[in-house]
């Protein structure tokens, strides 16, 4: 029962600079699919990543997708002057999630910062700042599709625990992922399928 | 007339066209100028109240035109480029702006030439030099930001929006100078008048506009031609041209 | 609905670039800092004689007000495109062209309105009577809009460049003739004795085209620059 997938992506080319890194990349992403992007340092993950997200146009091909992704990068959107809640609030306004205070507290509260919600976001370490990025991801919960880039970056292992049960009830919900990671990923149900990118799509 | 145009849009085509063109384009700018400035120089007559001065105009006026001209024509081929994702036209586009740019500065040089006798100052702020002053740093601020930006296609649309903008500004800079200068006229400084036109005088402007034409062409065909080459360094033909004339030297 | 969501996005963005400013305000009020500094250097530098300075006064003011307006446009964009704001601006359902707007309005509120409110003092010291420098503050209150909105033009274009700051300049500064010469125009026209009408509807005109112009091209602009 395979029902229409919420991405594809046919004949996909991508340039930087003068550089081809890949092109004819084809694939589909379905409902409660996890696609695990792999490949060597500069074979184009994070500029597949990109043009999913829309934000750069491809070289040739086309992506077709319903409704607009949710992206997290590898920097984390975060201002250094602004409150953790202050920065919360305004992520969550931009991508339409409910951006009040309460809403925002309550979704410190999941990845374990809402102590630290008034604290300037200078005071935090990597690994917290990544988590309050999720924190945003998992707002937004209109989109369907997530796009992350080394969402595991820095997190520690109770975080790590956090973030696999989100991709699982996201996947149980009928979204999708598309990520990168260099480490072996701990999430098995759904079991990801990787997507080799230096191997399927030479340039 | 199109559909000629659009398969001369390939750079090896366009390459190879312009190789044909170009020993046309320089006998003609060689003939038009040497024809324009024969008349301009000795055969118009003197004028009544400058003299003999006032012959740079044929000079400066068909410099002035082909400074604003270019630049329409430059900001036209980039916003193709870019609109398109036409890859020549981008590249036409960079290598009209020195052109125009040098056009600009000989404007602004002769009109100082011409300025000197006439009112005994190198520099006037009247509403022409200015405006023409102005365009100059359009130009340059074009140049500096495809300069400054390495990677090409972003430098290429950057340019092509830069282009557009000033585009749309030059009507309205042009307007608030001529508004400028008619505010300020108490202050002595009027306006260089050219002399009533002989029909000598119109045929040696005209030469002279078309000699620059002829010019602008094969200098812009040339620089272009290099763009294509670096640009398409690693496609077949040019590997071949590369090979074959490295055969020949 | 879509509209409330629309208001809520472009208030944010000044909201939070005025908090910024506000947590970092030293670094904000430079620019008015300058301005003073370098409107001073003029009479120091082109002698004290009363008449001249207030005849130069208008010209003077408006390229200070100029210049100094620049100095911050510089870091208008940069610091979001380095953390990765800007992209999340570019995704967000919000048009780009709208955020561009709320950017440009936050950065006149932190740096042109400063800048017109300290126009007044300045025009005192350099002896300006009374009804041109009610004047000369109107058309830099009509100015400096156009500043920071055909600055943030240049700052989108110019992102993430080595050079960029300068070159920002040297890019923006030559559109910015017009409103100087409709701005310094219309002070002329009153110290002449007539009605400065024509210049002051000119520059409005200025202002509307760039608010209708400026934030669609800086939106291209920043999309050229984070592809």
């Amino acid at each position: 029962m395979l029902s229409n997938p919420l991405l594809t992506v046919r004949q996909l080319a991508c340039r930087r600079g003068d550089r081809v890194l890949f092109r004819e990349l084809q694939f589909d992403l379905h409902a409660g699919q996890i696609l695990w992007l792999r490949g060597r340092n500069g074979c184009g993950k994070t500029s597949l990543l990109r043009i999913l997200a829309g934000l750069s146009p491809p070289e040739a091909g086309v992506v077709q997708q319903a409704g607009r992704p949710a992206y997290l990068a590898h920097s984390n959107a975060l201002k250094d002057d602004l409150s953790v809640l202050e920065s919360l609030q305004f992520l969550a306004c931009l991508h339409g999630a409910p951006a009040s205070a309460a809403a925002c507290a309550d979704g410190l509260r999941r990845v374990g910062l809402h102590d630290r919600r008034n604290a300037p976001v200078r005071t935090l370490s990597q690994g917290q700042r990544r988590r309050v990025a999720l924190s945003r991801l998992f707002m937004q919960t209109a989109a369907r599709v997530w796009i992350l880039d080394e969402p595991f970056d820095a997190l520690d292992s109770d975080a790590v625990t956090t973030l696999d049960h989100a991709l699982q009830a996201h996947a149980r919900t009928g979204g999708a992922v598309v990520l990168t990671s260099h480490l072996e990923l701990t999430v098995h149900d759904p079991l990801p399928t990787r997507l080799q990118l230096d191997q399927l799509a030479r340039a | 007339m199109s559909f000629r145009l659009f398969t001369f849009a390939a750079p090896v085509r366009f390459h190879a066209l312009t190789g044909v063109l170009l020993p046309w384009l320089w006998a003609a700018t060689l003939l038009l100028s040497a024809a324009g400035l024969y008349i301009g120089f000795f055969v118009a007559p003197t004028d009544a109240t400058q003299g003999d001065a006032y012959r740079i105009i044929f000079i400066h006026v068909p410099a002035a035109w082909m400074s604003m001209l270019l630049y329409l024509v430059m900001a036209f081929w980039a916003v193709i480029g870019w609109a398109f994702k036409a890859r020549l036209a981008s590249m036409v586009a960079r290598a009209v702006a020195p052109t125009g740019a040098m056009f600009t500065v000989v404007a602004l040089w002769t009109g100082a030439l011409w300025g000197q006798p006439t009112w005994g100052t190198w520099w006037v702020w009247d509403a022409r030099l200015t405006s023409e002053l102005i365009l100059l740093f359009l130009y340059l601020g074009y140049m500096a930001l495809v300069a400054a930006i390495d990677d090409t296609r972003r430098a290429d649309q950057a340019g092509a929006l830069l282009a557009a903008v000033g585009a749309v500004n030059v009507p309205i800079i042009y307007f608030s100078v001529r508004w400028w200068n008619t505010l300020h006229q108490g202050a002595t400084i009027k306006a260089t008048a050219a002399p009533s036109m002989a029909s000598t005088m119109l045929c040696a402007m005209l030469l002279m506009t078309l000699a620059f034409w002829a010019y602008a062409f094969a200098v812009v065909f040339m620089r272009s031609r290099a763009i294509v080459l670096e640009r398409e360094r690693s496609a077949d033909w040019v590997q071949a041209l590369v090979k074959t004339t490295g055969d020949a030297a | 609905m879509n509209n409330v969501f629309m208001a809520n996005v472009f208030v944010a963005v000044v909201l939070r670039d005025l908090r910024l400013a506000w947590r970092r305000r030293i670094d904000a009020l430079l620019p008015v800092a300058f301005f003073v500094v370098a409107a001073s250097l003029f009479p120091i530098g082109v002698g004290p004689e009363a008449q001249m300075l207030a005849r130069i006064a208008s010209g003077v003011v408006w390229v200070c007000a100029l210049f100094a307006a620049m100095l911050s446009l510089g870091s208008m964009y940069a610091g979001d495109h380095a953390d990765g704001t800007l992209e999340q601006m570019l995704l967000s359902p919000e048009p780009a062209w709208s955020v561009a707007l709320a950017k440009a309005l936050a950065h006149w509120l932190v740096t042109g309105l400063p800048l017109v409110a300290v126009t007044p003092l300045l025009c005192l010291l350099f002896g300006v009577p009374a009804d041109a420098l009610g004047m000369v503050t109107l058309t830099l209150l009509l100015g400096t809009p156009i500043l920071s909105l055909l600055g943030g033009l240049g700052a989108a274009l110019t992102l993430g460049l080595r050079s960029g700051a300068v070159l920002l300049i040297l890019l923006i500064l030559p559109l910015c003739i017009p409103a100087l010469i409709f701005g310094t125009g219309a002070v002329a026209a009153v110290d002449a004795g007539q009605s400065a009408g024509g210049h002051l509807s000119l520059l409005g005109a200025l202002l509307i085209f760039s608010v209708l112009g400026a934030p669609p091209a800086t939106a291209a602009a920043l999309r050229i620059a984070t592809e």
